[in-house]
């Protein structure tokens, strides 16, 4: 059983309920492969995919993952809500609430609101990205994968590339891993890699080629064009040229390296579309992963007694 | 009015007193300080027909009362966070009577007819003396000069834009020269809004593991060293408010050698938390400057030890709950501290930091000649402005009896030692 | 102090039985499969397996069903269930499914079993196995082949101790810790 009634982050995971996530997942990857892709679990509880940033593919997962468990599912995303009209998170939140969610996925642009949920609301709150925070179902799904593909995380050295200092993403692999037992490596310019991470037990790397010796697994970042013209580095051409994977490059990681990416993807830029759709990717497995790793951990935060 | 105060410790290094006595106040003043030595059975028997009320401060210390340079009261415009008779009940709650309050206000304090309704509504409800600081610039946009001449006229002791930097430099040079007429000081929020860059946490660990955007440590210091220069460059009086990382404190102190004339003030939340406070995403720790790390917290003790820091303030920012009960980026930054700044300075005196003298001057008698105030401390004649301390009494903190209507504070629960007893103002008794 | 109510010979005598009991129902072994309900139920269900085949007759499939996520009781239970692996791996439908399970008692745990077969595929027939019936059914399930019926009281415990998990065979009654 999980500790709190909320996933917040990996942050306040341990060691154990990160693997009970995942030993579950595995369960529930078992129905995705069947003909009826659907269990009754979750019948009668309702889930609002609370979404204040625009997403697709990341509402999509949790709400088939929803589905899939029986569980009915509402779509709150905010240019078609109230909050535009000046509605504060509060009123929204108590809002959802009194419309009977037990399980409120949320995302959004502000570090601490699913904490602030959390502390006001009683259903269980799933962080789905809040600002540059956390992304922890994103690093479970990894986990997951890295755990199915190569029969374990502890010793593996996985190297994480792009812009670090925004990425939610980076942060939740980069607890999630290192309690695992891998050995985490950042790849990137100094001017996306925050000073302090280094007081975090990761390696700092600078160069794409010194980096990816003997790597055995790698998670490309997507680069935002938004941080283009923001002094971060001077055009996505450059960025591209110096941290984009490329076979020559890949060819310096070990040879049976995975190469992994949270998506959407920008071909061309920071992965060729070679590696994307070659044998190394995973890509397409991580998305399967997500929705199982979604159900996994909404039964464990609804499908039990909460006083 | 007539009234004694008999059998405290009354303490107050400006005047030289330190020891037992009774201090008789008639008609708002101090007319006897009754030291206990040879006449003194007679002389308190004589007193003590006369007085029409009587305290008992056995076992207290009295002490010139606080004075705070650096207040938010937020009168007028935005009344549903603060009035005028709200924030200084919560001062005299607190042990402070005088408080200095800002012009970020809604006008904002930028000329004299807000000086004169900000006198008048003191006048009319405050309980005790309130004295206006007025903006540097108008709308305190950093462009044009205020009228600084037309407002200490009408009341103001000092100019501060707080709230916001100066940032253009040859504005904050004219500031600083113009301000040499009046003789008064400069009060500088010192802080680099472009390294700031929308920050809301000290750029640090904690922001880096709580996601949140980073105020970097040199957004204050570099605004500092440009501020200590142009005040060495006029002459002019520069005070530096809400002094919060080691940097600062060592701008400041190389400055003072040098024999710049620079003041500085800290505030009770730099030398009891650091940015720690902030984990959970606890909007009442969200300040402007940033609660920093261990190493600045303990840089600041240093600095009030040494003298680099005159003056401990309380930058008294209080804000309606709905306010704080947000998302941490959206949350406005401040911490509403008269009534916890006694306890926890008194902290200061507990570890030995500082005596309880060097506390009087820190708290009173500095901020009186930063302000060129001479009709305080305890001597016959002045105004009676007064508080009654109790240096061991414990309590817990609880914002639900605070006076002020702010109740963001991150010291909930803390249990304190130390308070104010009963505080006097113009002659005026506040009780617990 | 529990009391033994099958000893490693009665539960090896029963399987037998039951094993023998089954061919004899069914005429024959066409179509049979044995699906076992985690954890007990598949031991015994391999078990089963392994007798049908000793008595000379053909290898039949053998699957394991894991009811958790069936469970009518998830928000009332205090431990949250532990998921196991679903493992059938051949078709269910137009098959006889003999479904294993250590103690019958309420029936809930069936009727969740039956709803997870059915999600699987189309069965000709389900048919139940138990090695304990202890009584006080709460819905209408009966078993087609039965160990030992052993009647009990709603606060006594009968727990099935199987070698593949404790290294012994044995059944034994318990009183009710408290609060179970």
């Amino acid at each position: 059983m999980l500790k709190t009634k909320d996933l917040l982050g990996i942050k306040e995971l341990s060691g154990e309920e990160i693997n009970l996530i995942l030993d579950t997942a595995a369960g529930f990857k078992d129905v995705l492969g069947r003909d009826i892709k659907k269990v009754p679990t979750l019948r009668g509880k309702t889930a609002v995919n609370l979404f204040f940033e625009p997403s697709t593919r990341t509402r999509t997962s949790f709400e088939l993952a929803a589905k899939r468990l029986s569980t009915d599912v509402i779509n709150f995303s905010v240019p078609t809500s109230s909050v535009v009209k000046g509605e504060s998170l509060i009123d929204t939140a108590l809002t959802v609430q009194a419309l009977g969610a037990d399980l409120i996925i949320i995302r959004h642009s502000s570090a601490g609101v699913p904490h602030f949920l959390s502390k006001n609301l009683r259903a269980s709150i799933i962080n789905a990205g809040d600002g540059t925070n956390e992304h922890p179902t994103q690093a479970l799904l990894d986990a997951f994968t890295i755990k199915e593909k190569k029969g374990g995380i502890e010793g593996l050295t996985v190297a994480i590339v792009g812009d670090i200092a925004h990425s939610r993403v980076a942060k939740s692999n980069i607890y999630c891993l290192t309690k695992l037992g891998a050995k985490v490596r950042l790849i990137g310019p100094p001017t996306l890699i925050p000073k302090q991470i280094e007081e975090m037990p990761v390696a700092v790397f600078h160069s794409m080629e010194e980096g990816l010796k003997g790597v055995d697994i790698l998670i490309m970042l997507r680069i935002q064009m938004e941080r283009q013209g923001k002094g971060f580095f001077p055009s996505i051409e450059e960025y591209s040229k110096n941290w984009g994977i490329t076979s020559e490059r890949l060819a310096h990681a070990q040879r049976d390296v995975l190469v992994m990416h949270p998506g959407p993807m920008n071909r061309g830029i920071e992965i060729t579309s070679e590696i994307a759709d070659g044998p190394r990717s995973v890509i397409l497995e991580q998305v399967t992963n997500g929705i199982a790793v979604r159900m996994a951990v909404m039964y464990l935060l609804a499908g039990v007694r909460r006083s | 009015m007539k009234i004694l105060i008999k059998n405290g410790h009354i303490i107050d290094p400006s005047q030289g007193l330190d020891g037992m006595g009774d201090i008789f106040i008639e008609n708002g003043k101090i007319k006897e300080i009754n030291m206990k030595r040879k006449a003194h059975d007679a002389k308190r028997k004589e007193l003590l027909k006369s007085s029409v009320r009587t305290i008992d401060a056995g076992g207290l210390f009295v002490m010139p009362g606080l004075i705070d340079m650096h207040v938010h009261l937020r009168e007028p415009g935005f009344e549903y966070k603060e009035t005028i008779k709200t924030g200084t009940g919560a001062a005299v709650h607190g042990g402070f009577t005088t408080v200095c309050c800002m012009p970020n206000t809604y006008p904002v304090h930028d000329n004299a007819s807000v000086t004169e309704f900000i006198i008048r509504r003191a006048a009319e409800e405050g309980s005790c003396t309130v004295l206006p600081i007025g903006a540097i610039t108008k709308g305190q946009k950093g462009e044009e000069l205020a009228e600084m001449g037309t407002m200490v006229k009408e009341g103001c002791i000092a100019f501060s834009d707080d709230g916001s930097p100066v940032m253009n430099s040859l504005i904050m040079r004219r500031a600083l020269e113009y301000s040499r007429t009046f003789e008064v000081p400069i009060i500088s929020h010192c802080e680099d809004i472009t390294l700031t860059d929308g920050g809301v946490v000290n750029e640090g660990l904690m922001s880096v593991t709580l996601g949140l955007k980073g105020i970097p440590a040199e957004s204050e210091e570099i605004m500092i060293y440009r501020d200590i220069a142009l005040a060495e460059l006029t002459g002019a009086r520069l005070h530096v408010a809400h002094v919060s990382t080691e940097g600062s404190v060592q701008l400041i102190r190389d400055a003072k050698n040098r024999g710049v004339r620079v003041t500085a003030e800290t505030c009770p939340h730099y030398f009891s938390l650091t940015e720690d406070a902030v984990s959970g995403y606890d909007t009442n720790a969200k300040v402007n400057p940033p609660l920093r790390t261990d190493i600045d917290r303990q840089a600041i003790k240093e600095g009030l030890r040494d003298g680099t820091i005159d003056v401990i303030a309380t930058d008294h920012a209080p804000h309606h709950a709905d306010e704080k009960l947000r998302e941490f980026d959206m949350a406005p930054s401040g911490i509403s501290g008269l009534e916890t700044a006694l306890g926890l300075s008194l902290g200061l005196v507990h570890e030995g930091v500082l005596t309880l003298k060097e506390l009087i001057e820190k708290m009173s008698l500095r901020p009186a000649r930063i302000l060129g105030l001479d009709d305080k401390g305890l001597k016959v004649g002045s105004v009676a402005d007064i508080v009654i301390v109790d240096l061991n009494r414990e309590w817990k903190v609880d914002p639900g009896e605070f006076v002020s209507k702010g109740r963001n504070t991150p010291f909930n629960g803390w249990i304190l030692k130390g308070m104010a007893a009963v505080t006097i103002s113009k002659g005026r008794i506040y009780e617990q | 102090m529990p009391k033994e109510l099958m000893n490693e010979h009665d539960i090896k005598r029963a399987l037998t039985r039951i094993a023998h009991e089954i061919i004899e129902k069914n005429r024959g072994t066409k179509d049979l499969c044995l699906v076992g309900i985690q954890r007990g139920g598949v031991h015994l269900a391999k078990r089963l397996a392994a007798e049908i085949k000793a008595i000379g007759e053909k290898d039949i499939p053998v699957g394991s069903l894991d009811i958790a996520l069936y469970r009518d009781d998830l928000t009332i239970r205090k431990e949250q269930p532990v998921i196991r692996r679903t493992e059938v791996p051949f078709e269910v439908t137009d098959l006889k499914i003999i479904l294993v399970d250590d103690v019958l008692f309420t029936g809930r745990s069936i009727r969740a079993a039956m709803d997870a077969i059915m999600d699987l595929g189309r069965p000709a027939s389900i048919q139940l196995t138990v090695l304990i019936d202890r009584g006080h059914r709460e819905l209408p399930i009966k078993a087609d082949f039965i160990g030992k019926n052993i009647p009990t009281a709603l606060s006594e415990v009968v727990e099935v101790q199987l070698r593949e998990e404790v290294g012994r065979d044995r059944v034994v009654l318990k009183k009710a810790k408290k609060g179970a």
